[in-house]
């Protein structure tokens, strides 16, 4: 690595105080974005990605949440900053899309308004200017007819057309860094697909980076480079998108994995049962003793409950947290 | 939208029969002979029954119902058995303090009343939230003329900031005629604001959890973005409905407050005119004041399209 990540989270810890003890929602998540790339991180639901994804723009309510570690951002740890300094950063420097379209856009405000909101808050445009703008944005994210569309409110488009919106928005002020929260889970298959391609087309014009937030692995397979697997709220494994297909070696990635069903797979007869994780995933509130996914793993052993296996190189460029996964040459 | 607005018009008119017939009703039905208030205590049975046919009280029920309503349609609410003029020139005459008072505490309420609600639904569960519920329970519970006496000892016996009581006529400067109105509009206005201060603090609350707040917040947006155009925008439907319901609290608070600081206004008039059984005079202001209820609510229709894009008409 020759030059410093434009994003580097160390030992984020995000945690939040509930009357029946302290939620580990985030425990000691550390991993860096460089600029341009795009990183995906997975995991079940309630395993903390989405809480990551809040902790980086600090949009976790405090208190009852709490927020600690480093988040370093072009060198800059955001969680010393102030809230000005902050939102001065928040759709600016770092945007972020949301998985709900339907509701994530305000229902009595118009497009324009909307998209233009940001440009006129970051960048001090005029009210004339900041709707020209928004119609630059519709017609980059794709939108037909933007001059009509831009004085329409959300209620009048379409849910593909409503993350085309929250694109156009999150995108309007060239952000860095771009985070993406299950962006395509709410919408159709066809226009997932849409939605993917735009998102890989925009990141080359604005030459954002993308950290993309999802459970979907065949997302994950489209648009990621590298993969962050996620489980109890840390790291348990971490690869290139190639590796981490190929040749994953944490018994969950393994699972997780084997729970994708394969298309196609009925008609030709090779259907299998889908292979699928037993159990949930545990509660963050006790501390774990051990590996977190011991409770539900094949391969558990006594050393497994007792000792939390520690993050290590596994294979060049990849890391994984677990006592037996089979180590390869580390010449490279 | 406008043939909309004309329809809620013509609409009107059935709603206002039906009032106009209670309003009849309940006053024939109602003990009290305004024959025998005029006639006095000295006077025989004979005078009595005199003078009520004179004023046409012999006639039967739907006789006089009739010619009341007719006369209605005609512009004619009739004329006053006591001071013999015309019941519309009697309202002409005590509509500005009244109106003056409604308009000055709907400002003053809303002013008031819809900030402390936003900004308790921002502070949630601290002393301010608490300070503000608190005072909309006394809001609530202490009567209009309780408030009113207090402040007018104090604010005017005490400190002499502002007159004690009366009105001064819009025409006679503003300032002079604002003076008049603050402590009133104060003392009717405690339950309105507490009303519109609780609903604004609750729908609130409930439209700052919802998804666009975060997205507003992920873009930079600052606090007061947030609370007042993000959030508030979405609040309004609730908030201006309850503004006018609240119209009738304030029809109602203004009988109340005309009398304790002596303002010559309609609801002084419809106390004189119930003590005396002035009947055209009760009529026509009640049917007045349900017509301006009736009216507030259809420009609180009409205000939704401008708060609420998704609501068309």
């Amino acid at each position: 690595m020759t030059e410093a990540p434009l994003l580097d989270v160390r030992n984020l810890q995000t945690h939040f105080r509930t009357p029946d003890g302290v939620n580990r929602a985030v425990d000691g998540l550390s991993f860096h974005v460089n600029a341009g790339e795009t990183v995906a991180i997975v995991g079940e639901s309630g395993c903390g990605k989405s809480v990551t994804a809040m902790s980086i723009l600090r949009l976790i309510p405090e208190p009852p949440g709490k927020i600690a570690g480093e988040i370093r951002f072009q060198g800059r740890d955001l969680l010393k900053l102030s809230e000005p300094e902050m939102r001065a950063i928040r759709g600016n420097e770092v945007s972020m899309i949301f998985q709900e379209p339907m509701t994530s856009l305000n229902p009595v405000l118009t497009v324009a308004r909307q998209i233009g909101e940001t440009v006129r808050l970051h960048q001090g445009l005029s009210r004339q200017d900041a709707e020209r703008k928004s119609v630059e944005m519709l017609r980059l994210v794709g939108i037909p007819a933007p001059e009509r569309r831009v004085k329409e409110y959300p209620h009048q488009l379409s849910g593909g057309m409503r993350q085309r919106v929250m694109i156009a928005m999150a995108l309007a002020c060239n952000p860095q860094l771009l985070i993406a929260d299950e962006p395509t889970t709410a919408l159709d298959v066809t226009i997932q697909a849409q939605i993917l391609d735009l998102m890989r087309d925009l990141k080359h014009r604005v030459g954002a980076a993308i950290v993309l937030i999802t459970h979907d692995l065949g997302v994950v397979a489209e648009v990621a480079e590298r993969v962050i697997v996620m489980y109890a709220g840390r790291k348990v494994e971490e690869a290139s998108v190639e590796d981490l297909f190929a040749n994953p070696k944490h018994p969950y990635t393994q699972g997780l994995l084997g729970a994708v069903p394969k298309l196609g797979s009925s008609l030709d007869g090779t259907t299998e049962r889908l292979a699928e994780i037993p159990g949930l995933v545990p509660s963050l509130k006790q501390r774990i003793e051990g590996c977190v996914f011991a409770g539900r793993c094949p391969k558990v052993t006594d050393l497994c409950r007792a000792v939390a296996p520690a993050l290590e190189p596994k294979a060049p460029r990849h890391t994984a947290a677990c006592h037996y996964a089979e180590k390869e040459r580390l010449a490279a | 939208m406008l043939a909309y607005t004309l329809r809620r018009i013509v609409a009107t008119i059935p709603v206002m029969a039906v009032v106009a017939l209670f309003v009849f009703s309940l006053l024939y039905i109602s003990p009290g002979d305004p024959a025998a208030v005029i006639a006095g205590d000295q006077a025989t049975p004979a005078d009595v029954e005199r003078i009520r046919a004179s004023l046409g009280l012999d006639r039967p029920y739907l006789v006089r119902f009739a010619e009341w309503a007719w006369n209605i349609m005609r512009g004619d609410l009739g004329t006053s058995i006591f001071t013999n003029l015309p019941v519309s020139t009697m309202i002409q005459q005590r509509i500005q303090p009244t109106l003056s008072l409604m308009v000055i505490t709907l400002i003053l309420a809303i002013c008031i009343a819809v900030p402390m609600g936003v900004v308790a639904a921002w502070k949630q569960g601290t002393w301010i939230d608490r300070l503000v519920m608190g005072f909309a329970v006394l809001g609530f519970s202490v009567p209009v003329f309780v408030v009113g006496y207090l402040l007018a000892y104090v604010f005017a016996l005490e400190l002499d900031w502002l007159p004690v009581q009366g009105y001064t006529p819009f025409e006679r400067g503003f300032w002079p005629w604002l003076q008049n109105l603050i402590l009133p509009s104060v003392a009717l206005g405690g339950v309105y604001i507490a009303l519109i201060a609780r609903i604004t603090r609750a729908t609130m609350l409930e439209v700052l959890q919802q998804d666009y707040i975060r997205t507003a917040r992920a873009k930079g947006v600052a606090q007061p973005g947030i609370l007042f155009l993000h959030a508030l925008k979405n609040a309004a439907v609730p908030i201006v409905t309850v503004i006018g319901i609240g119209v009738a609290l304030l029809i109602g608070g203004a009988v109340v407050t005309e009398s304790v600081f002596a303002i010559p206004g309609l609801g002084r008039l419809t106390v004189d005119a119930i003590l005396r059984r002035d009947y055209p005079v009760i009529q026509g202001v009640i049917l007045l004041f349900s017509f301006t209820y009736v009216l507030v609510n259809l420009v609180i229709d009409l205000l939704y399209t401008l708060f609420d894009p998704r609501i068309r008409y």
